[in-house]
């Protein structure tokens, strides 16, 4: 629950919105040896965008050439597998194909190539139909041809994030969930009237992501951008899907959208997804049974294995698309101000490239911090099927979710954690716990016990009274 | 001295998984039973209105008091009785991978057995369309939170669903002080018998059927829920959706195992002695079929034990396994294979399902020539028994024939 903030602390930079991006920029600003404050209005980290993606750690190879995206992209990525050994996060090394179906997509192929060469992916290769389905017999016969792209991997969308956040806890960063931004006033300090008190900093960082032109309207900013939330439908697939599914499957892009991808996840299953639906509420992100009925027919014409194959959970969610394709970055140094706006799709790809991007232009109007003298390496605990689980380790207690095999000891560590969840959403994006098969038939209600009185929305009723 | 843990392990300790253990211990044999949760009963340890035990101990028991019933017979029995233990993989090597509260450990016998039993449909694997907050929740979920937390999720669900276990959610629900707004059905029928279909609205909650959702409302917690109903939209206040029914076998360690699972049951695949395409592997109760009684569990898990018995002492049977095809819209039929054996079978009937209310001629046919017939209007939902002609298993084809008729 969120505490008082205490009056009269100055923080050197404020950022608003905790998704990825805000994580990533929280992380890169506490190493440069800022004091820090990120302010979140939901109860956790996570809770707009970053919740929803499909967890590809992206090369850039089909990036628009000479991009911000790209740029920040390759340099996101880049840094993530230079800190994930320190930080504990995983990554399975996939590769991915881009698969053409018909003799048009297949025309498209070599541009596509090029492009990728182009972008600094050179490892790229062209595949006939026939030899990608030899790499992977899964693969349905009416292939025609595959780019295969190697770099394209998956990590763990919601724990690195939460690293994120958790080495710049331990520098001094502050979180403060439960804080809406009301209204910012510069006059040469920065003061946040927000739902949770009043912060001073003397810069700001927006990374508000489906908020982001709000945000900018209540720092007293004309927004340069208008967020048109882009919704996402994905369906995720049984464990016993994943044994069809070793590479990341993407589509021939349309003018209009990177359709539907057929992936791995980290934690085992097989995710099927997004949809692309342009929409004006930036609050619901609804699943429909059309959408993912037509979702699971398509993941069957890719890999024909995965007609019938059990469906474990569905989501859906909003990714703040602008006017524009590109990432909509402003910066005003009269006001020590930073925008990170319109990052549509591959924030988690580039969000520490972001935060690079944000500490270099924080550069240009403000002074340089001391670095602090030690960086905490951070044992993220770890969630990916790759590497040890702690069902694995002697002394777990006992398995609470049995689909995912979560263990009592993750779960009583995650609420002492620097960073405990702060919602049902937050303990299974950091346990797993309910995201299995029987999507808490067994665990929910050992659930509601265990997390009396410390979530936002409890998952039991106040029941005082009551019987 | 065999190296072995066992000479059988028994996966789960529900009603089938314990009757097993009960009867392989009078016929000789070690047993390890293995359970994930902390006591023995499976499902029936949250089912507070069910009455179980008249078939196989000749009085009923209640919810709890029928998992302490069969843990005393099990403990009189022999039963090496192991709860909390998670079985993770049935390993290609005829061992099982096990992970308990002190860490993990492979556990090897001649046979195994799984008796995993069954769960109903969660909200993602129905796809229904909305939002998915706290709330959307299955009758066991919601008696677990009673029986053993003494919590409720919500106070004034929608029920969906029309089955026997949907009249035990309102049970629940009226028994704990939440009062249910509505129940709907999307089938033009309730699933239960007429009798029991009638409680519902003796009780105040109206009943629609022919109604479905299409939409749940709800930023945190359900707010609403939008039905439709013969074309038309109604919005229901409600702060939980109750899934009842759509039972489904928990037959997840054969999904991810190479053995796999049945599409028609999305069970294991066994033959007429509960033995699975593995001759090492058996598995019986409701992990086979959604869904049966306790008592019905109890006795297929007695008749599958003893078979497994039998079959020690000769090599494990490994004859080519005859599957039994069927037409639409049968559903499912167990069992799904038949082998040639010397042994007693431990089915002595087909049980089949169909898919939806239908009328029509059901028919048996080994190669080719019609063995068995009937008439009638088939439900969804109950069981269809069938004789398994003695002969059946030396048949090269063993086929359900259905035709649907006005």
């Amino acid at each position: 629950m969120p505490r008082q903030p205490q009056t009269g602390e100055t923080y050197d930079v404020a950022i608003i919105g905790a998704g990825v991006v805000g994580c990533a920029v929280a992380r890169r600003f506490s190493l440069a040896g800022a004091k820090v404050i990120l302010i979140e209005k939901g109860a956790d980290i996570l809770s707009g965008a970053s919740k929803a993606n499909s967890a590809i750690l992206h090369t850039g190879f089909d990036a628009p050439p000479g991009s911000l995206e790209l740029e920040l992209v390759r340099a996101g990525r880049q840094e993530y597998l230079e800190i994930r050994d320190s930080l504990n996060l995983a990554l399975v090394t996939t590769g991915a194909y881009v698969c053409a179906w018909n003799a048009q997509e297949a025309e498209k192929l070599a541009g596509i190539e090029r492009q990728a060469r182009d972008n600094g992916t050179t490892d790229v290769v062209l595949r006939s139909g026939g030899e990608a389905r030899a790499a992977m017999p899964s693969l349905s016969d009416r292939l025609v041809a595959a780019l295969e792209v190697p770099g394209e991997h998956i990590i763990d969308p919601w724990s690195a994030p939460l690293a994120y956040l958790t080495q710049a806890v331990a520098l001094g960063a502050r979180f403060l969930r439960g804080a809406e931004l009301i209204k910012g006033t510069f006059d040469g300090i920065w003061r946040l009237e927000t739902t949770a008190g009043e912060i001073l900093a003397d810069a700001v960082v927006n990374t508000a992501g489906l908020y982001g032109d709000v945000v900018d309207t209540r720092l007293g900013f004309t927004p340069g951008f208008r967020i048109k939330p882009r919704k996402g439908q994905f369906v995720v697939l049984d464990k016993a899907a994943a044994r069809h599914v070793p590479r990341i499957i993407l589509p021939v892009p349309t003018e209009v959208t990177k359709g539907i991808v057929v992936c791995p996840t980290a934690f085992g299953n097989v995710l099927v997804g997004p949809t692309a639906e342009e929409q004006e509420d930036r609050v619901r992100a609804t699943v429909e049974t059309q959408t993912l009925e037509a979702l699971v027919a398509r993941a069957a014409e890719i890999v024909p294995a995965l007609a019938g194959m059990p469906v474990t959970a569905l989501y859906a969610g909003l990714r703040p698309a602008s006017e524009e394709k590109g990432y909509r970055v402003f910066v005003r140094p009269d006001q020590r101000a930073i925008t990170l706006g319109g990052i549509r799709s591959t924030g988690l790809s580039s969000a520490l490239g972001l935060a690079q991007h944000a500490l270099k232009l924080h550069a240009d109007f403000a002074e340089p911090f001391t670095p602090p003298a030690q960086v905490p390496d951070i044992a993220t605990p770890n969630l990916a099927e790759c590497r040890e689980r702690d069902w694995q380790r002697p002394d777990h207690g006992e398995i609470v979710c049995h689909c995912e095999l979560v263990t009592r000891r993750e779960i009583e560590a995650t609420f002492s954690s620097p960073v405990p969840p702060g919602d049902f959403g937050g303990l299974r994006r950091r346990t797993r716990a309910g995201m299995g098969r029987c999507q808490g038939f067994y665990c929910n209600a050992r659930l509601a016990e265990m997390t009396k009185g410390k979530l936002a929305t409890p998952l039991a009723i106040d029941t005082e009274g009551g019987r | 001295m065999s190296a072995l843990d066992a000479d059988v392990l028994v996966v789960g300790g529900g009603p089938s998984g314990v009757a097993a253990a009960i009867e392989l211990r009078r016929q000789g044999r070690r047993v390890i039973l293995l359970d994930r949760e902390p006591a023995l009963g499976g499902a029936t340890r949250h089912c507070a209105h069910s009455p179980f035990g008249m078939l196989e101990f000749g009085r009923v028991y209640f919810g709890a008091a029928y998992g302490r019933k069969l843990t005393r017979e099990a403990e009189k029995a022999g039963v090496d009785i192991r709860t909390g233990h998670s079985v993770v993989e049935l390993c290609e090597d005829g061992s099982v991978l096990v992970t308990t509260g002190p860490g993990v450990e492979k556990l090897t016998a001649e046979r195994i057995l799984v008796t995993t039993g069954a769960r109903e449909k969660p909200r993602s694997a129905r796809l229904l369309s909305g939002d998915r907050p706290i709330g959307v929740v299955t009758t066991g979920t919601l008696q677990s939170y009673l029986a053993f937390h003494g919590l409720l999720p919500f106070r004034r669900p929608l029920i969906v669903g029309s089955e026997l276990v949907s009249l035990s959610a309102v049970l629940t629900c009226l028994s704990h002080g939440a009062r249910p707004v509505a129940m709907i059905e999307p089938r033009a029928h309730a699933l239960a018998r007429a009798p029991l279909a009638w409680f519902p609205s003796l009780m105040g909650i109206p009943f629609h059927r022919g109604a479905e959702i299409v939409d749940i409302l709800g930023r945190t917690r359900v707010e609403a829920v939008t039905i439709r109903r013969g074309g038309k939209l109604k919005t229901l206040d409600c702060d939980g959706v109750l899934l009842t029914g759509q039972f489904t076998p928990e037959s997840a360690l054969f999904l991810q195992s190479a053995l796999g699972v049945d599409p028609g049951s999305a069970g294991p695949a066994v033959d007429q002695q509960g033995r699975s395409l593995d001759p090492r592997m058996f598995a019986a109760g409701n992990v086979l079929r959604a869904v049966e009684t306790g008592g019905w569990a109890f006795r297929e898990g007695r008749a599958i034990g003893r078979a497994i018995a039998e079959d020690f002492g000769r090599e494990p049977e490994d004859g080519v396994p005859v599957p039994v095809t069927f037409d639409a819209p049968i559903k499912l039929v167990v069992p799904n294979i038949l082998r040639r054996t010397a042994s007693a079978p431990a089915f002595r009937q087909f049980q089949l399902r169909v898919l939806r209310r239908v009328r029509g001629r059901l028919s048996l046919e080994l190669d080719g020539r019609e063995v068995w017939q009937a008439r009638g209007l088939w439900m969804p939902e109950r069981r269809i028994l069938v004789p398994i002609p003695p002969d059946a298993p030396q048949a090269q084809n063993v086929h359900f024939r259905f035709r649907e008729e006005d």
